[in-house]
């Protein structure tokens, strides 16, 4: 199946979506909470997000921070929220009120899902801990994400993106010799923890659909990050081989499996760099023969012991060359020789200029902001598409249709409660 | 002990066509209790010559690698070029409810095996096809490096000295990326066929995953055309920000993600550079004890600008490196976060999985290979189902281990 044309926008309004009828209360922010969400939304989830109206919702520092389509700033502004946040509904309640509570408490019976990545423990002390939550509605499924998880010694411990990775191993195993950590140049585990988050909902969904039984599930963000090291953590706890050792963590090359040449190497022009793996003995041939230079025939790199064994002489033989390279040209080359090579791409090249990226930005209406692209999605499917067109919402945007039609409430009562600072 | 049948997915089953790729997939859907059932060519699948090995010797059956991606699952050989084998396959996948693949382009349509050929006898069947580019993309040659640096993490990840290169970040994190939206893919198509009785085809692509997996290097460019910049540790940034990382008194690292702000932090601080005795050294102390007075946390618009939040900010941070230089860095993950400062201690893998936080949730759990008559430590759940819990219900297959049982006539090996 080619999947090089997808449907045109018509159709794809007309296709049925996967969660469809799936209702999710969600206090999820930042990135780890609200990429989780993201994905249900854009496969039909009625996700509707509660913010703080006190605070004007800056719980989610996203709100209000850059980057920015123009001049105008504010909580209203945030590109990072924006992107995270669309296809979903916003309203606003004030918890500190028993009216909000009441209000929060009849949205949660008219959920499927409530979901959360405060702290451990805030939305307990809020009054809606899993105890309550299943009163008012027995099958609820509670899905709760934070750093360390609601239980164990560090439960009550503050984590950002950067402190997960840390802690997690992650961090360690990115670096070369010699060298501080690098670790990651951004918060993988706000994703990853947000696409963990998303399969826990899923397999709650599904269970409960086919039992009738909700649940609770306690997601810590530190152990998502933890199973990212199997092979790692196997060669420690069967063999007693720690990856804290000389000579380690060197990231770029690459041990299970070997692998040589292996490595990221620069190429003409400023902070330019093309990274370039053999496979095997066969890939090792195609690219000598694509150099076609004296040094490839040095019995020295002519096995695969041989090319670990002398990898910085290889490095520095393969660097040479590509060093009087544009990266691209580097790939075109190597590629059409069949062996694996890619440009270190800049976020525009990635964006604009790369082909197998095409369909992976949709533009979106947001309401203050006007269309901004966001990041799509990576998968298309036949007969459920995602979609992406509505923005995030405003603070408090959707109050009036949600109060509205969930509690029958008029755009009357929905302004009073508003003047009253309930919602 | 939990009962397998108040698994998440138990009675649905997975087809998966071995692929390093692919593997994780298969374990996530597995651990979550389908039965999934991996099929290798007669040789078995390379990554069983995958190390690390168990007691280092080398054999189809001692990956550790392999141990650790094909958990739960039972395992049959099938040689897809031969047509009694293709025909073995295809009686499979119609007992299946998923098929897992990340075949080279082409392959499995030149076997009669693709979607369309296998839907007219499994009209329920969810069918994921994950390649590094993606059915209608590239057919470029592609490994984890590659991946990654083309996708985007590789220009974000590394030092502020930009002559040393862009850094891959370890452990094969590009396929898991995939296999995370494979697997996402999967649940919410079985989601929908329980609904609908539907099946359906889904396309994921390897790049476009990890070019949506990059947080603000995307996004920067997509709101405001601008580029990102790799710093050492921290996040990578279109104005460079300050360090992050420090190193402790044992020479280990932690890092803060963020500065202190909030005036509870500064108070905290201080408090700690009185306990180690350390004010007499630090005569911006006074600036700390002001921190501590703020009515409200310092922004970043006036750093740089208020002289007085600009002193606040700058011994807050000399502070916290006043400390780190005089404690250990897991007593100054610890000490931190005891005073509500959140710092990460930057632990390796094995560092992590032997702390006390991770052992007192069970993140450790014991996989019997009762071939061998003994008992490992495997790394445990990535999320904690109270209902529906995840659980490693068996090591990883032999080479056509069940090919007995789950085969009409057991295929050759070897």
């Amino acid at each position: 199946m080619d999947g090089s044309s997808g449907p045109t926008p018509e159709a794809l309004t007309a296709m049925p979506q996967a969660l469809a009828g799936v209702r999710i209360c969600d206090f999820c922010g930042q990135l780890a909470g609200a990429g989780a969400t993201r994905w249900l939304a854009a496969f039909g989830a009625e996700v509707i997000r509660i913010e703080d109206p006190v605070r004007q919702g800056r719980w989610d520092i996203l709100r209000g921070i850059g980057p920015f389509v123009d001049e105008r700033r504010g909580i209203e502004f945030g590109g990072g929220y924006n992107n995270h946040n669309v296809e979903k509904l916003g309203i606003t309640i004030n918890l500190r009120t028993e009216r909000g509570k009441e209000l929060l408490a009849e949205i949660v019976r008219q959920s499927d899902c409530v979901t959360e990545n405060f702290a451990a423990g805030v939305l307990e002390r809020l009054g809606f801990g899993y105890e309550r939550l299943k009163a008012l509605r027995p099958d609820i499924i509670y899905v709760s994400n934070c750093g360390f998880g609601q239980v164990g010694p560090y439960a009550a411990f503050k984590t950002w993106g950067p402190i997960v990775q840390a802690v997690s191993g992650l961090s360690f195993a990115s670096g070369l010799p010699g060298q501080p950590p690098a670790g990651w140049g951004y918060s993988y585990m706000d994703h990853t923890g947000g696409y963990y988050m998303a399969m826990a909902i899923l397999l709650a969904l599904i269970h409960r659909k086919r039992t009738g039984e909700g649940q609770w599930v306690d997601l810590a963000c530190t152990e998502s990050a933890l199973t990212l090291h199997g092979p790692a953590l196997l060669d420690w706890s069967v063999n007693g081989r720690p990856t804290r050792r000389e000579g380690q963590p060197h990231s770029n090359r690459n041990e299970w499996p070997p692998m040589a040449p292996h490595g990221v190497y620069a190429s003409a022009g400023e902070d330019a760099w093309v990274a370039i793996a053999c496979r095997g003995e066969a890939d090792w041939r195609r690219l000598a023969a694509v150099i076609d230079t004296p040094w490839t025939d040095d019995m020295t790199f002519a096995s695969l012991a041989g090319r670990l064994a002398n990898q910085d002489a290889l490095d520095a033989h393969l660097s040479a060359w590509t060093a009087a390279r544009d990266k691209f040209e580097v790939q075109r080359l190597l590629r059409e020789a069949g062996v694996p090579c890619s440009a270190v791409q800049t976020p525009q090249e990635r964006v604009d200029q790369d082909p197998d990226t095409e369909g992976l930005w949709p533009l979106v209406t947001h309401t203050a902001m006007g269309e901004v692209r966001v990041d799509g999605l990576p998968a298309r499917f036949s007969a459920t598409p995602w979609t992406m067109t509505r923005g995030a919402p405003c603070l408090g945007e959707h109050n009036e249709a949600v109060f509205g039609r969930l509690l029958g409430l008029s755009p009357a009562e929905v302004a009073e409660l508003q003047a009253e600072g309930v919602i | 002990m939990t009962a397998p049948e108040k698994s998440a997915l138990a009675g649905f089953r997975v087809i998966e066509l071995a692929n390093e790729r692919i593997a994780f997939a298969g374990k996530l859907l597995a651990d979550m209790g389908a039965d999934v059932i991996l099929v290798e060519p007669p040789g078995g699948d390379p990554a069983r010559r995958y190390p690390p090995f168990l007691d280092d010797v080398p054999g189809p059956e001692r990956s550790l690698w392999w141990w650790h991606y094909n958990t739960s699952k039972r395992g049959v050989t099938l040689d897809l070029e031969r047509n009694e084998d293709r025909a073995q396959f295809k009686e499979l996948v119609t007992t299946a409810d998923i098929l897992l693949e990340s075949e080279p382009r082409g392959r499995l349509a030149a076997l009669g095996l693709d979607y369309h050929d296998l839907r007219a006898a499994r009209p329920e069947l969810i069918f994921v096809s994950m390649t590094p580019y993606g059915r209608g993309g590239s057919d470029a040659p592609a490994v984890d490096l590659t991946l990654l640096a083309g996708g985007g993490p590789a220009w974000s990840c590394g030092y502020d000295d930009h002559t040393l290169p862009p850094v891959r970040g370890g452990g094969g994190q590009s396929y898991h990326t995939g296999c995370h939206f494979a697997a996402m893919s999967a649940l919410t198509a079985l989601f929908w066929r329980l609904t609908s009785g539907e099946g359906q085809f889904i396309d994921v692509s390897m790049h476009q995953a990890q070019n949506v997996t990059t947080e603000a290097a995307s996004y920067s460019w997509l709101v405001a055309q601008q580029t990102v910049q790799r710093q050492t540790g921290r996040h990578a940034a279109a104005v460079p920000t300050g360090e992050t990382q420090m190193r402790c008194q044992d020479g280990r690292w932690v890092n803060t993600g963020v500065p202190p702000r909030s005036p509870a932090d500064y108070g905290a601080i201080l408090g700690w550079v009185r306990e180690l005795a350390l004010e007499a050294d630090f005569p911006e102390a006074i600036f700390l004890e002001m921190g501590a007075n703020l009515e409200k946390p310092l922004t970043y618009d006036r750093i740089g600008v208020d002289d007085e939040a600009t002193a606040i900010f700058m011994a807050g941070r000399e502070a916290l490196a006043l400390i780190a230089a005089n404690v250990s860095a897991y007593d100054y993950f610890i000490g931190c976060q005891r005073r509500g400062v959140a710092v990460g201690v930057i632990y390796s893998p094995e560092e992590a999985f032997e702390d006390e936080h991770f052992k007192a949730r069970g993140f450790q759990v014991a996989v019997e290979h009762e071939d061998l008559a003994r008992t490992f430590r495997y790394p445990g759940a990535p999320y904690r189902l109270t209902a529906s819990p995840w659980r490693i219900s068996r090591r990883a297959p032999k080479l056509g281990e069940h090919n007995a049982e789950l085969l009409r006539q057991p295929a050759k090996t070897g």
